[in-house]
């Protein structure tokens, strides 16, 4: 079988969730990358199994990515298209899907076996196996979910490629920078403290902040914080804002409803900080802290620094 | 404007998710269905909003059977204007995609909206889909939708913050939140939604790409490891030794 990966790059360097999907793509078959812009070398993508790399101009949209990509198929004659499930992928990855006449299987969280792959239904809530009934078939990688690719491989060729891509139809006015502090955009980040209305107010989000800084993680909250305004719409985790899968997912003073489990029961461990035994959360979690979050939290961030 | 939002059938988030026949299909019976939120909140919201305040009209449009008859009542009592139903089983976001395509190649609307993910299949795959059955720019996650003239403005997430768009002509648009906000149906729209029209089309036989097998719940945890709130040093100790997570 014979892959197509599309890759997304940032300084240069292929994303993680891009390099995940490139490990995807070349544990199926034999992997040629295709990327749009710049690329440091091979971008990190022979340790990733790929091939060959193929170049495309910069700057494309959206419809401009699926002609490349379409494009780079019918030049391999390759029979999957593998990219990340992130904002690019879900933008481009259907619009693939169309050209190609192929199916789309989106958000897989398992590595390949056989025909089938997994993916997560009901908001986290079940799993379900699928399999391409087309030709052709174009699979999305949930970031974070996969695992890195083994490494070991050298480094890879890089050919420029040139395709019909028709015009540019989408105007970037302004680009700002994420408000996240540089820390990892949340639906990439690994380590996520996160709290709720437990925190009594705004102000006292410092603990918070201390805390998140000690460990390395990214901060997020619960919905009805960011709809009172305490915390930015972009913090909120749950089913309604942004589903996250970290490694590490540290909730402090929110009860659990079914509705922000939608969005975090992907986290790998769950560590739950409330000062009601009885809150939900602690059904869900993997470790837990009985007390109160103004105590408990400094002292947590004591201990991580202590590390 | 003239907008067309796309609207799915989805069980309503506190459901309790069970299977039938061998694990292939998800089992309906008790289970309250609502309008998927994405499409809602803030898809349908948000043209509501540009209608009242410029004029024109939002057509709302599903792929299902007569049990989708009452999430459609629901956006009309929203305030949609007029409903279209394209009466086939929805079976994965490929025909569903090309279901919607042919019936709104046939149409002249000025933008679609649809939700950024439907809370039950989670794929966010039918925008980009229709975006290129119309050959139209598909901008997904948007937090914002106005408009300049005729230009279309947008905030849309994106891996490295955000970005203002701009895009002239139609297009496809995936709502996520702060776009708009939920908006509770009056008596009143209750009331007009029962005579607005609701058009039932013919399907144009569009077929899936994917099939689903099997489904699963996910394996039950194993319970809560509690430690003491004076000692959270054991919890870093834990995290690193025996979760190996840090």
């Amino acid at each position: 079988m014979k892959c197509i990966a599309f890759i997304q790059t940032k300084g240069g360097q292929a994303t993680k969730a891009s390099l995940e999907a490139a490990g995807f793509a070349s544990s199926m078959g034999e992997t040629v990358a295709v990327v749009s812009g710049e690329l440091n070398g091979d971008g990190g993508l022979g340790s990733a199994g790929v091939g060959r790399v193929l170049q495309g101009a910069p700057d494309l949209d959206d419809g401009q990515i699926a002609r490349l990509v379409s494009a780079a198929v019918e030049q391999e004659g390759a029979q999957v298209v593998v990219c990340a499930q992130d904002h690019l992928g879900k933008a481009v990855a259907g619009r693939i899907a169309v050209r190609l006449n192929a199916g789309l299987i989106a958000g897989v969280t398992e590595p390949p076996s056989g025909d089938h792959h997994t993916r997560n239904v009901f908001s986290g809530k079940a799993t379900a196996q699928l399999h391409g009934t087309t030709d052709r078939l174009v699979i999305t990688t949930t970031p974070n979910a996969i695992g890195m690719p083994e490494g070991g491989g050298g480094t890879t060729s890089v050919e420029a490629f040139e395709a019909d891509l028709g015009s540019r139809k989408v105007e970037v006015i302004e680009a700002a920078a994420p408000s996240t502090g540089g820390r990892a955009p949340l639906p990439e980040a690994e380590l996520v403290v996160s709290a709720g209305r437990g925190l009594k107010g705004p102000e006292n989000w410092g603990i918070i902040e201390d805390l998140a800084d000690a460990v390395g993680a990214t901060t997020a909250c619960s919905r009805p914080v960011s709809d009172i305004g305490w915390r930015p719409h972009h913090e909120h985790v749950g089913q309604t804002g942004i589903a996250i899968r970290p490694n590490l997912y540290i909730a402090i003073g929110i009860s659990g409803a079914i509705q922000h489990l939608a969005g975090v029961n992907g986290s790998k461990v769950i560590v739950v900080i409330n000062k009601d035994p009885e809150a939900p959360f602690f059904k869900a979690a993997d470790y837990g802290i009985v007390g109160d979050a103004f105590e408990v939290v400094p002292k947590l961030t004591a201990a991580f620094k202590a590390l | 404007m003239e907008f067309l939002v796309c609207i799915s059938k989805a069980p309503d988030t506190t459901t309790r998710i069970a299977f039938a026949e061998g694990d292939t299909r998800f089992n309906e019976e008790g289970v309250q269905f609502i309008v998927n939120p994405y499409d809602e909140w803030y898809a349908l919201v948000r043209a509501l909003e540009i209608v009242e305040a410029q004029g024109g009209k939002v057509v709302i449009a599903t792929v299902g059977g007569a049990d989708c008859d009452p999430i459609l009542r629901k956006a009309l009592a929203i305030g949609a204007h007029e409903a279209v139903r394209i009466d086939a089983q929805p079976e994965d976001a490929t025909q569903v995609a090309a279901e919607l395509a042919a019936y709104a190649k046939g149409q002249s609307f000025d933008a679609i909206l649809c939700g950024k993910e439907t809370i039950d299949h989670n794929s966010s795959a039918v925008p980009a889909m229709l975006a290129e059955h119309l050959d139209v720019p598909c901008i997904a996650l948007c937090t914002s939708l106005d408009y300049d003239g005729a230009k279309a403005i947008m905030m849309r997430e994106t891996a490295n913050g955000v970005e203002k768009i701009g895009v002239t002509g139609p297009f496809v648009l995936s709502a996520a939140k702060g776009m708009a906000e939920q908006r509770i149906p009056n008596m009143r729209g209750i009331m007009a939604a029962r005579t607005k029209p609701l058009q039932v089309l013919p399907a144009s036989g569009a077929t899936a790409g994917t099939r689903i097998e099997r489904f699963a719940l996910p394996p039950e945890k194993a319970g809560v490891k509690l430690v003491d709130a004076d000692n959270p040093s054991e919890l870093v100790r834990l995290l690193r030794e025996e979760a190996k997570v840090i």
